[in-house]
């Protein structure tokens, strides 16, 4: 199958495309910084890469908090239910 | 419900779907693609006004109400009602099929009621339909939920039933306008609104159910439910400020809980909670923008929910499985289900270019031009989290990750098609969002492609990818279920009731003894004194007759006398 190969090739090719996204990546922080803001409703929306940094720590905050919100209280073994049903 | 105007949508869904089971094989699948033709033709012939009215014990039914916002919903439900029935074209149970269409024409009935009384009727005739949905996965797991599913709409129900009576006294009409009342009849209406909102605590029926039901059923269940009772809220409660906080939690809660859902479509599921959480924001805002926002995004999240849940169902249609730790390493096997996938992943992540990102933005711009920063906050944060779940962790423990072993074919060209037509909307939306805008009641002053909007959101999404590629080896997940507001009448409930029932038990064993004790005890007492061998049962000799004798009659004397 002809997409497949195309998956496969892409995922051979993922620390370039790596870089790539990378680089890109600079690139709009960059553009973010030098701009001056469309708006400033909110204090953040003078500082440059405010939504790159704030889109990493949500992401960052979710995983661990999430984690911990499942392992301390939430998470029980897939028969949990069973019995009672 | 006809006049030469008028043409009710559910109507010809309804007569339709009765010829349906009469047919087979090819006929019946020919059938299954007419209906949604016929219904968009429908939907295509209406005309802006109120049509269809009826007397009923005094009141005036209102059937067919044709305005923009209306037929902004009844024009994605008959999109939706088309492609599901294509991905469904392959299954060979009719009693879905009847169930998914009646459900289609409840759902649009909703929409079109002009009045409470009718929109109750459809309401509940929603729920009767789809549950159809669930049980016919024909297990006893499906059955279970599909049961909870309908006791917690029957009480939904009969709470909207109380509010629409309530409402009615106080009144004197039943017309679906703002519901402009102070006191009970706002809150039932709001609360049965809520429910299938699937507003938390409310939301458990969802999450609960979806996950079980069958493959091609879900995706009518993703589209339908929660989305008539956004456009309900739209309708009856613009402005309302407890729902911008509510919509804003939901929106957290419902990323929080996908990360902790090993089942794909459990996860997929809460994002539904996550995704309207935006809308019943916008609904809250209530500001030109805000509710343009909601409905445009619930248009478009109908799209690429049915794409994701179509993808998802692909996966496990093929595969037989549909958790995460049993899954990977399947786009060798099923690219063009995993390419589909991605393409609803990145519409429901708002990337530039595709279909979230023209509806939502306008949300979260409509939270910013009220000066709400918690809000804006919130929302940017589930934004992030739509995007780790949905797009990245879900497709990368599917179809990259570890290898599972699995070697599926591909999905059914049915099943590829109707996600074809989803993937292609999802984008033509996102390239041409002046088509969806222009359905919209009221003209849009909206952009979302300037350079500001485009630099916040990519930054957000590349750098919340960035995070989980960096933290990949601490996201959770593995074969556990998480606990949810469910578990309240799922052990809570049960538990408490036995609980009770073993207290009332011991109470009432200890009353009985002590009962007894005492009866036992007062025997005992009188048998001492009355017994046989009893003081009073003594034989006494005739002496001391005598002088008792002697003693009670000077003692009648003496008190005779000197009463005398």
């Amino acid at each position: 199958m002809k997409l497949a190969r195309l998956i496969e090739y892409l995922i051979s090719k993922r620390s370039v495309l790596a870089v790539l996204l990378l680089v890109s990546m600079a690139a709009l922080v960059l553009v973010d910084i030098i701009l001056p803001p469309a708006y400033t409703r909110f204090t953040w929306d003078a500082i440059g890469g405010f939504a790159a940094f704030f889109g990493f720590a949500a992401c960052a905050a979710l995983i661990f908090f999430s984690r911990f919100l499942g392992e301390k209280l939430l998470y029980r073994d897939e028969d949990y239910y069973d019995d009672h049903e | 419900m006809i006049t030469s105007d008028w043409l009710h949508p559910s109507l010809v869904l309804i007569a339709g779907t009765l010829v349906l089971p009469l047919l087979k094989g090819r006929a019946m699948q020919a059938w299954m693609v007419l209906l949604p033709l016929a219904v968009l033709g429908t939907l295509w012939m209406a005309q802006p006004g109120e049509h269809g009215q009826m007397a009923f014990l005094g009141m005036e039914l209102v059937t067919g109400r044709v305005d923009e916002l209306a037929m902004v919903f009844g024009w994605v439900f008959g999109t939706v009602l088309l492609i599901g029935a294509i991905y469904a074209l392959h299954v060979n149970d009719r009693v879905q099929h009847v169930a998914a269409f009646l459900y289609g024409a409840s759902a649009l009935g909703v929409v079109f009621a002009g009045d409470l009384i009718t929109l109750y009727v459809f309401w509940e005739l929603m729920v009767i339909t789809s549950v159809w949905l669930i049980w016919r996965r024909k297990t006893e797991v499906s059955f279970n939920a599909g049961f909870r599913y309908l006791v917690i709409h029957a009480v939904g129900g009969v709470v909207l039933l109380a509010g629409i009576i309530l409402f009615q006294f106080e009144t004197g009409t039943t017309r679906f306008e703002q519901i402009d009342v102070d006191g009970p009849a706002f809150w039932l209406i709001l609360a049965a609104f809520m429910i299938n909102a699937a507003v938390p605590p409310l939301h458990a029926w969802l999450t609960d159910a979806y996950p079980e039901a069958t493959v091609t059923g879900a995706v009518f269940l993703s589209a339908l439910t929660t989305k008539t009772a956004v456009y309900t809220l739209i309708r009856g409660y613009p402005g309302t400020e407890m729902l911008v906080w509510m919509g804003a939690a939901m929106t957290l809660y419902g990323v929080t809980f996908a990360m902790l859902s090993n089942d794909i479509r459990r996860l997929l599921a809460y994002h539904i909670v996550s995704q309207v959480g935006y809308m019943v924001t916008g609904v809250g805002l209530g500001t030109a923008l805000a509710l343009s926002g909601s409905a445009s995004h619930a248009f478009t999240h109908i799209l690429y929910k049915a794409l994701l849940f179509m993808g998802a169902g692909a996966v496990i249609h093929m595969t037989g499985r549909s958790r995460l730790s049993e899954l990977g390493g399947l786009y060798r096997y099923m690219p063009w289900t995993f390419v589909l996938y991605l393409i609803g992943g990145v519409s429901i992540s708002a990337f530039p270019l595709f279909s979230g990102y023209v509806s939502k933005t306008m949300i979260v711009e409509a939270a910013a031009i009220d000066q709400r920063a918690v809000i804006w906050l919130m929302l940017v944060v589930a934004s992030a989290g739509t995007f780790l779940s949905t797009t990245l962790k879900l497709p990368y423990k599917t179809w990259l990750g570890g290898d599972s072993g699995l070697q599926p074919r591909e999905a059914p060209w049915n099943m590829l098609l109707a996600m074809g037509i989803a993937a292609a909307l999802c984008f033509l939306i996102g390239i041409f969002p002046g088509m969806l805008y222009a359905l919209l009641p009221g003209a849009v002053d909206f952009n979302a492609y300037t350079m500001s909007v485009f630099l916040k959101e990519m930054q957000v999404l590349l750098f919340t990818g960035l995070a989980f590629c960096l933290l990949l080896k601490y996201v959770g997940g593995g074969p556990k279920i998480s606990l949810d507001v469910d578990w309240l009448y799922r052990r809570g409930g049960p538990r408490l009731v036995g609980a009770v029932g073993s207290a009332i038990i011991t109470t009432d064993r200890a009353i009985r003894r002590t009962t007894l004790e005492h009866l036992a005890r007062l025997t005992a007492h009188v048998e001492k004194k009355h017994g046989r061998d009893g003081k009073l049962a003594k034989s006494w000799p005739i002496g001391s007759m005598a002088l008792w004798t002697a003693i009670v009659l000077a003692m009648l004397l003496t008190f005779g006398v000197y009463r005398g």
